[in-house]
């Protein structure tokens, strides 16, 4: 079947686009915002051609892109948004709303810094800063993962044990902007894989009259977060369920879904990180190993859930764990995943990396530097990496 | 039993919610002093103020908030206030 598949040399906006095609999205709500805009665009053109039977719907802020994906999600359509930076931030109030009526939302989010400065280059502080909304968080390491993660999203939020929004996290023009042979699959191989979308939880009939989105009082909000987080915990199992069967289906698969181990085996170091940089931190590996050096990557793929089993158990005889973070939480002087991986492994020593600030090239000799200075620190420790002096 | 987001399935669940809870002032009828107007029965917002079958009109304190709209729009001050305290 897969030699059948055409390949496309495009960018992860266009990868991103054609997933959303090959998914046969009914309602596409979006704003453009670099360096999103190439995403919607492409759309927008597949729409125009017919060669995507959908309703593109031209919003005047990125608040009412998600505003109208809800409603559109909430009548039972498959729904599709993208964005970046600022209007992720300006998208924050719906994000809960997203989550909180359980509607399966499936949004590319080409990860930019966030304003002031203005900025728009990479860095992952714009989803990280949505890192409690109740939405799934699945970051990708090139084009080809674009347009499968966000297939795979389609088969996760609709998951009856799910039934949650689900961002794909690609970084901005590293990824976006970068061109990269792609596989396309076929179309009706696609519809087949995910099935029609027929939820049950809540859809708008007007034989059925429902009420979503009502007053949560006091007796009853403590238990519809809950609920959150236990779909939330099944989610880990559906997104490794999903990461196998997409397997079988396409030929490709990215560790168990949540985490993906590159060189872990007796690897003493091993350096943590999310999203494309992941990719050069590959490259130096193999080059360390050809000098007789064994360093070990753990790719974390899925932020939210939070694969913290997965980690305790990979993690498990490695002595110098380095967590790469292109966000900081500022007043704390740690990031988002160098904070989860200190309280996950308690009694190991944890140093964070804060790279890439703003789109600051990430490069060999500083993941080098990450992997020397973890080797001699004594304690855990933070270190801005690529400051200039 | 919570159900997924909250979402209401069937109609008429104001019923089931038992708002009174959230008064502060109780309104307390006095049916002697009563004139029979319905003023009280008109203004109140939640209906919780309903004629019996002798004509009397009667507070539904399951479902009223303690507003005291009544109170104020009584042209006889049949209606007086006292503070909730359980």
């Amino acid at each position: 079947m897969e030699t059948m598949c055409e390949v496309k040399v495009i960018t992860g906006t266009s990868a991103a686009a054609e997933a959303a095609k090959l998914a046969d999205v009914d309602v596409i709500a979006a704003y453009p915002i670099t360096p999103q805009t190439t995403c919607v665009e492409k759309l927008a053109e597949f729409v125009a051609n017919g060669e995507l039977d959908a309703e593109y719907i031209k919003v005047e802020s990125e608040h009412s892109a998600m505003s109208a994906c809800i409603g559109a999600a909430a009548t039972g359509a498959r729904t599709f948004t993208a964005t970046a930076s600022q209007g992720l931030a300006l998208m924050h109030e719906m994000l809960f709303i997203a989550s909180g009526m359980r509607l399966p939302i499936v949004m590319m989010v080409a990860n930019r810094a966030l304003s002031a400065p203005i900025n728009i280059w990479n860095d992952h502080q714009d989803s990280i800063a949505e890192r409690d909304s109740g939405w799934i968080q699945i970051y990708v390491e090139d084009n080809q993962e674009t347009l499968d993660s966000i297939i795979q999203a389609y088969k996760i939020a609709e998951n009856e044990d799910v039934l949650l929004p689900v961002m794909v996290c690609l970084d901005g023009f590293i990824l976006t902007h970068t061109v990269e042979p792609v596989t396309i699959p076929k179309a009706e191989r696609v519809r087949e894989f995910l099935g029609v979308y027929e939820p049950k939880h809540a859809y708008l009939d007007p034989d059925r009259p429902i009420t979503q989105g009502p007053v949560g009082v006091p007796d009853c909000y403590m238990e519809t977060r809950k609920q959150i987080e236990e779909a939330m915990e099944r989610a880990k199992k559906v997104i490794r369920d999903v990461n196998e069967e997409f397997a079988e289906w396409f030929k490709r698969k990215y560790g168990n879904g949540l985490v993906e181990a590159y060189n872990l085996d007796n690897a003493d170091t091993v350096l943590v990180a999310m999203g494309s940089v992941c990719g050069t931190i590959k490259y130096v590996i193999d080059e360390l190993k050809k000098e007789g050096k064994n360093v070990g990557l753990l790719r974390i793929r899925a932020f939210r859930p939070f694969p913290k089993e997965d980690v305790k158990e990979l993690l498990k005889d490695a002595n110098n764990i380095a967590v790469l973070d292109k966000n900081i939480s500022l007043g704390f002087n740690k990031g988002a995943l160098g904070i989860e991986m200190a309280s996950i492994l308690k009694n190991k020593k944890v140093c964070n990396y804060i790279v890439g600030l703003g789109g600051r090239d990430i490069k060999i000799d500083d993941i080098k530097t990450i992997i020397n200075h973890v080797e001699k620190a004594e304690d855990d420790s933070t270190l801005w990496v690529g400051l200039k002096e | 039993m919570v159900t997924i987001a909250a979402i209401i399935y069937e109609p008429g669940n104001s019923i089931k919610n038992k708002t009174g809870t959230w008064r502060t002032f109780r309104p307390i009828l006095d049916n002697e002093k009563c004139v029979k107007c319905e003023n009280c029965y008109i203004f109140c917002p939640e209906g919780a103020i309903q004629e019996d079958e002798n004509g009397n009109f009667k507070i539904d304190y399951d479902y009223c908030k303690g507003c005291l709209i009544c109170m104020n729009e009584c042209p006889v001050n049949a209606i007086t206030k006292v503070r909730e305290e359980k």
